[in-house]
């Protein structure tokens, strides 16, 4: 392989693992507070990017107005969703409010099918993500320079909005008991709520850049990259913010390397993510980040 | 506790308003079923949706079939494949079971036909497919036919306007490999490109994609490494359309060559300025009418929907035309009669040309050439078989 190949490959990877990277993290912030995989994610990130279409073509606002106002909306969704189907299942067992959510998946997806249609949608093109970058013999598209930029935002906001601040002291209080936080006088309901418009609003934010890189929307785009980025932060360790972002750009890596090295396998792409998943659940349950936690019985 | 109850009841009323409206099964004796089987959803939708458009025109213009003095009233049963072949199983069984249909027509999707082939052949079903084109379909099925081309026709034409138009003589294949007409397809361009060239190094590389992938840059990184003269990527629109794009954001200037499957208005409104240029095959084009019924179809297509019509809501539309005729040759509403003069068809004169089936119930057919221009899918040629 020549050098230059290799370094556009490179660059591939970093592109794709950066967006599953922004992804991930929605994914293992829920996960960290309520230790509930959110399988709704994907649906919500779908939903994300409706808002944005609708807002830049029916409503014909500017792209960034578009975008706050979309990005408002995931997180009211996401909000309400927990309201509607996770908090009154708070007390049931954790079972419950994960089939919950697959329910709540599936629901969003075909109410999506209905409302948006079946046939895929197009995202007009923004100049300031669409515009082709040249590196030497290397090339990409803007929005792949955003990305990096706006999930290492993202996480160090998402960092000190946890670990720095009393609603971050609320969340982890929350996340390590429930019931001894509300003894505390920590509003639970307040404290999960925001959990998921946040989570949520990370979602709209993936969903939006996703299809400013793949210019195309349709009601069920969420479930592949909601499934890889579940694994990104399995791998990562889930609940691990930072393990998150590590799994993303493995994982992004990964997917391109076997591409570029073995392209007779290119056609089990979506299985190795998957073997990966289940490797990394027999050899480090707790992901590449994570603490192993014991638990008393 | 009441409110828990409330949610359920909404949920309720939603899955019954969006479930049940298309399930409704009345028995009536003056009524004849076609069930339409197409991808609504999924990857493949809007070739779905396009055949639809197509088969709904032709029920406006023909909502009755007369069998011996007596009016049946044609209504359409529809079943949605989803775009996947398992699924495809399943509403096949479901229009042969519960909706009890007396013809099918469809699937856009040759791998979605071959999955609920052996289901009709089974229920003794005729069904008519209307852009499926890979060989596999019919073959072997007595009770599958077809109203297009089929693909090692498809495949010499490309490589041919491959090799003498674009003057190619190294191309690369990029198939949807978990697709049956983009695998087939790809191979009657191979096997015909290497003849046409007598180089048997002629194809530099045929790499793969799955449906759905949406990230094409690992494999044309690949592509520009071998600096190919053409690139030839038949498959789904969606898929194909960012493919060209990813293409030329990479540098990669080699025209591109697909199928039937592109000529599609998602194939331009995703791939934008980048599709611009590219080549495919197609069925029909409405400036070159076939017969006095391209007209007709052309000018109410219009009326209907506003738009001009795709060359694949024009096979629907000949579908349905040709269940109907079969129906009247056969005076009776027996499927097994039915597939009888379906197989027996002979100079039937569709929208889209003359159809006479063969033995394996294709018919031979001629085919559009299209590039795609100032964001218009545009004559080119047509080639006869």
């Amino acid at each position: 392989m020549e050098l230059s190949t290799f370094f556009q490959q490179l660059t591939n990877a970093l592109s794709l693992g950066s967006l599953y990277a922004l992804i991930a993290i929605g994914y293992t912030m829920v996960y960290g507070i309520l230790r509930l995989i959110n399988f709704a994610h994907g649906d919500v990130f779908m939903l994300g990017a409706y808002f944005a279409f609708y807002a830049v073509t029916a409503l014909a606002m500017p792209w960034w107005v578009a975008f706050v106002v979309a990005l408002a909306l995931t997180a009211a969704f996401g909000m309400g969703l927990e309201r509607v189907a996770y908090r009154p299942l708070r007390d049931s067992p954790k079972i419950s409010v994960m089939i919950s959510a697959i329910g709540a998946s599936f629901l969003i997806e075909n109410v999506g099918i209905v409302l948006f249609g079946g046939r895929p949608k197009s995202f007009p093109s923004i100049p300031l993500f669409d515009t082709v970058v040249h590196f030497g013999s290397v090339s990409m598209l803007s929005v792949s320079l955003f990305i990096p930029v706006i999930t290492a935002v993202v996480l160090g906001a998402l960092l000190w909005i946890v670990h720095g601040t009393k609603t971050g002291l609320a969340m982890r209080a929350v996340s390590t008991d429930l019931d001894a936080a509300r003894l505390m006088a920590i509003d639970v309901n307040k404290t999960i709520s925001l959990t998921f418009g946040i989570g949520s609003l990370l979602a709209g934010v993936g969903g939006i850049m996703w299809t400013m890189k793949y210019p195309q929307l349709n009601p069920l785009m969420g479930v592949m990259p909601g499934l890889k980025c579940f694994i990104a932060a399995v791998i990562g360790g889930i609940g691990n913010i930072q393990g998150a972002v590590l799994g993303g750009f493995l994982l992004g890596m990964i997917e391109i390397m076997i591409v570029a090295f073995l392209p007779e396998l290119t056609g089990y792409r979506d299985a190795f993510a998957f073997v990966l998943l289940i490797v990394v659940l027999l050899v480090k349950p707790a992901g590449l980040l994570g603490k192993n936690q014991t638990v008393k019985v | 506790m009441k409110k828990s109850v409330l949610i359920i009841a909404a949920l309720i009323a939603i899955v019954a308003l969006t479930g049940c409206a298309k399930t409704e099964t009345k028995v009536d004796s003056n009524v004849i079923k076609f069930g339409v089987f197409e991808p609504l959803t999924g990857a493949n939708a809007a070739g779905g949706a396009e055949e639809l458009d197509g088969i709904r025109l032709a029920q406006e213009l023909y909502p009755t079939v007369t069998i011996d003095g007596k009016e049946y009233k044609i209504e359409l049963a529809i079943a949605d494949n989803k775009s996947d072949k398992v699924e495809a199983a399943n509403a096949g069984q479901r229009l042969v079971d519960s909706d009890k249909v007396q013809v099918v027509l469809g699937s856009w999707g040759s791998g979605l036909s071959m999955a609920a082939g052996p289901i009709f052949k089974d229920a003794k079903i005729p069904a008519i497919g209307l852009s499926c084109t890979n060989p596999l379909v019919t073959k072997d099925n007595e009770f599958y036919f077809r109203v297009c081309f089929l693909d090692p026709f498809q495949g010499t034409v490309m490589a041919n306007y491959a090799f003498k138009e674009v003057k190619a003589r190294k191309a690369v294949i990029i198939r949807e490999v978990s697709n049956d007409y983009s695998v087939g397809l790809a191979k009657f361009f191979v096997d015909s490109f290497k003849a046409l060239t007598g180089d048997d190094k002629a194809i530099l590389a045929e790499l793969n994609y799955n449906t759905n992938d949406q990230d094409f840059s690992a494999q044309l990184t690949q592509v520009k490494s071998l600096k190919p003269d053409v690139i030839f990527a038949p498959g789904n629109y969606t898929e194909s359309a960012l493919i060209i794009k990813q293409a030329r954001e990479l540098g990669i200037t080699a025209p591109f060559l697909g199928g039937d499957t592109w000529e599609i208005a998602e194939f331009i409104n995703v791939g934008k300025q980048a599709v611009e240029g590219a080549v495919m095959s197609a069925f029909f084009d409405n400036d070159a009418p076939l017969t006095p019924l391209s007209k007709v179809f052309v000018e109410s297509y219009q009326k209907k929907y506003g738009k001009l019509p795709s060359g694949t809501a024009v096979l629907g539309f000949d579908g349905y035309l040709l269940a109907i005729d079969a129906i009247k040759r056969a005076n009776s509403v027996d499927p097994l009669k039915i597939r009888d003069a379906i197989a027996a068809t002979k100079d039937f004169a569709g929208a889209a040309g003359i159809i006479t089936l063969d033995a394996n119930g294709d018919p031979i057919k001629s085919a559009v050439i299209k590039e795609v221009k100032g964001g218009k899918f545009v004559y080119k040629t047509t080639v006869a078989p």
